[in-house]
């Protein structure tokens, strides 16, 4: 066979500017390029000089789609090096900010992104021409998430009441009953969408893989926990720095990110799902159950149905979340900076996002260093491609080349966040 | 009557966050009804089809940057009818302007080799300094209710109804009280571009300017009434120094305070 080049020049249904290249010689895959081609915005070049009260504002703006995980591992780097802690109401507040944000983005990855892959369509605009219904309760059910963030974080992009400490204003009880009233109707809309996606047909693609995502002792992960792995990682993440090392890639605008000495890792869903199954509610376990899926899963294609089953915690923990909660009395807890080194780490909706500032004793940002979930999990998925395209190598071209986008769409990329952090140590060849 | 030709609209990205696109995605009660009213042509966010030009509407997020950048928006505007840039990355450079306003000689020199990039790199910059805009929608990011307002107008021929006044005139409107004169709490809101539904002083925080300067703000007379809050000349300079730094008004404000 001669050689042949699979290339998608620009990546659809992905957030951001990113491109595929393949190069296929004698039935063999001889390169792989993920180009990620978005161009860099300098973020931590520009938070230097900045103070440590901007960080969740600012650090919003690299991801319009994840906005709460930015202000999250910002807040709780800023109060780690501060020496705060928030609890009770206040952190439950957060929990529930972010199970908005992954009912939104989760909904929207399953619904509009991905599963139009499996079912044969360009978009869920074209699905909804066939099934309406369906693309409907997606919408609706992300939506929901959508009246997480806009009640708490006062709009739906770029939430404006998240601060370190806590809040500008905390809502009263009485306003998120109507939000309990639509989350009762999302759980069991989330339900479906789980029972949905189980019925797709998945290729047998199960594969050996570091999986890393935070652990806590009582809780699925959202704001807390130690990293870990199934191959014996387990760090607080002040160590981050120590265990991960950067890596340049001549095309890519994005820097490689690996585990040191040990080598590419994969973050996401899957990786808490399979780390943190026992740590789901019993409404979540089930369904996974039901849908197939067993405490293990290494397929990625399957990332689809653990994604929806994190939509379904999403609305049964903010169902828990609201039910217990009583306004605090402040809405922030008081900080006073002091010259130190803050480290936060927080699970986006697609896996860990690692936040370290140094600030002085009047608060202002020294350094900053930021390291997304897409970066981490690029080779990966480069790795993925050079595995899964020999197997297809006899179908034509458009589908073979849609077969690669589904795969890379497995991990929801999205590439505007990795692409922000390209920072002063690059080297051109 | 023969029906007529549903208008193409496609959605173009630059430098950006996503987050003003995804407002189109976010319109969930109304995205599928706009799917029908217009042919969805070029929305890559959204679906892999896409649709040769001309574009009848033409929807641009984000700034320009980059050398390849400043070629592709003009194919983009020779491919449009009506353009309209979508954010404050669009309209006025976005928060990665804030590199306009460094000394970037010296870390572009340890980051890029290349002078020609140099020259481009060194700014980001609004689409409308590289090519005619029909209309601007501001925000950081949009209001996903002025988007449709934006829509239904191209779609009936009329101009879209996005008033230009202050955020104060909004805040009056919702019945919130005046952060800044009974709290003393510093609000960019008098001199900031209304369109957001004055979010901030209504969850008791003042306004950050996030949809950048009205028409005819007087920024020099807001800086009085700070300082007299007790607002550092370097905390002036961090708040015009935003997501609209470079947005005419606000750029003169925090040179005007910048050492």
């Amino acid at each position: 066979m001669p050689s042949k080049t699979i290339k998608v020049d620009y990546l659809a249904r992905v957030e951001g500017e990113g491109a595929l290249y393949i190069k296929i010689k004698n039935r063999a895959v001889v390169n792989v390029q993920l180009k990620i081609f978005e161009p860099p915005r300098f973020f931590e070049a520009f938070l230097r000089g900045r103070s440590y009260r901007e960080a969740p504002d600012i650090t919003a703006r690299i991801c319009g789609i994840c906005p709460v995980a930015y202000q999250m591992s910002a807040v709780h780097a800023m109060e780690h090096a501060c020496g705060v802690t928030v609890d009770g109401p206040l952190r439950a507040l957060r929990r529930l900010l972010y199970c908005g944000e992954w009912i939104e983005s989760h909904t929207l990855h399953v619904y509009m992104l991905h599963a139009p892959d499996f079912l044969g369509y360009e978009s869920a605009i074209h699905l909804a021409k066939d099934a309406p219904e369906i693309v409907q309760r997606g919408l609706q059910l992300k939506k929901t998430g959508n009246e997480i963030i806009a009640l708490l974080g006062g709009r739906e992009i770029h939430p404006i009441n998240v601060r370190v400490g806590g809040f500008y204003r905390v809502p009263t009880k009485q306003e998120l009953f109507p939000l309990a009233e639509r989350l009762k109707w999302a759980r069991e809309a989330a339900l479906e969408t789980v029972r949905w996606v189980a019925t797709f047909p998945f290729p047998d693609f199960t594969q050996d893989y570091e999986f890393v995502a935070l652990r806590h002792p009582d809780e699925y992960p959202f704001n807390e926990g130690r990293l870990v792995s199934n191959k014996g990682l387990d760090i607080d993440a002040t160590m981050y720095d120590e265990y991960f090392v950067e890596e340049q890639v001549p095309y890519s605008n994005a820097l490689h990110s690996v585990l040191k000495g040990r080598g590419a890792y994969f973050m996401g869903p899957l990786a808490r799902y399979n780390l943190n199954f026992d740590k789901l509610s019993p409404v979540a376990r089930e369904a996974a159950h039901t849908a197939g899926l067993r405490p293990e899963c290494r397929n990625p294609f399957q990332s689809i149905v653990v994604r929806s089953v994190e939509i379904l915690y999403a609305c049964d923990e903010a169902l828990r979340l609201i039910d217990a909660y009583e306004r605090p009395e402040s809405p922030a807890v008081e900080v006073q900076p002091r010259t130190a080194r803050g480290y936060g780490c927080t699970e986006a909706p697609r896996g860990s996002l690692y936040h370290r500032y140094q600030i002085d004793d009047e608060g202002v940002i020294l350094d900053a260093k930021i390291v997304p979930p897409t970066s981490q999990n690029q080779k990966t998925i480069e790795n993925d491609l050079y595995r899964f395209v020999p197997r297809y190598l006899d179908l034509p071209k458009d589908q073979l080349t849609w077969r690669c986008e589904q795969a890379i769409r497995n991990y929801d990329p999205c590439i505007s966040c990795a692409t922000h952090f390209l920072n002063l140590q690059i080297e051109r060849e | 009557m023969a029906r007529k030709r549903r208008p193409k609209l496609a959605v173009w990205k630059f430098a950006s966050c996503d987050g003003c696109q995804l407002s189109l995605l976010d319109c969930e009660d109304e995205l599928l009804s706009i799917a029908g009213q217009v042919e969805v042509a070029y929305f890559l966010e959204a679906s892999r089809a896409t649709v040769k030009g001309p574009y009848d509407l033409s929807l641009v997020e984000g700034s320009i940057t980059t050398p390849h950048d400043a070629e592709r928006i003009q194919q983009v505007r020779r491919a449009s009818k009506f353009l309209v840039t979508i954010g404050a990355c669009a309209t006025a450079g976005g928060i990665q302007a804030l590199r306009d306003f460094q000394d970037v000689k010296e870390f572009l020199a340890i980051v890029y080799a290349t002078p020609e990039y140099i020259e481009t790199l060194t700014q980001s910059t609004p689409i409308a300094q590289h090519v005619r805009v029909d209309f601007e929608l501001r925000g950081c990011p949009i209001n996903k209710r002025q988007l449709i307002e934006v829509i239904s107008a191209f779609l009936h021929g009329r101009k879209p109804n996005t008033p230009p006044h202050s955020v104060c005139m909004e805040c009056k409107r919702r019945g919130t009280v005046c952060v800044m004169v009974a709290h003393g709490t510093p609000c960019l809101g008098p001199v900031t571009h209304t369109g957001c539904g004055a979010i901030c002083p209504a969850y008791h925080r003042g306004c950050y300017g996030c949809f950048g300067p009205k028409e005819t703000a007087n920024t020099g007379s807001l800086s009085v009434w700070w300082k007299h809050l007790g607002v550092s000349e370097a905390d002036l300079v961090r708040a015009f120094r935003g997501f609209n730094a470079y947005a005419e008004a606000f750029r003169q404000e925090s040179e005007a305070h910048a050492k």
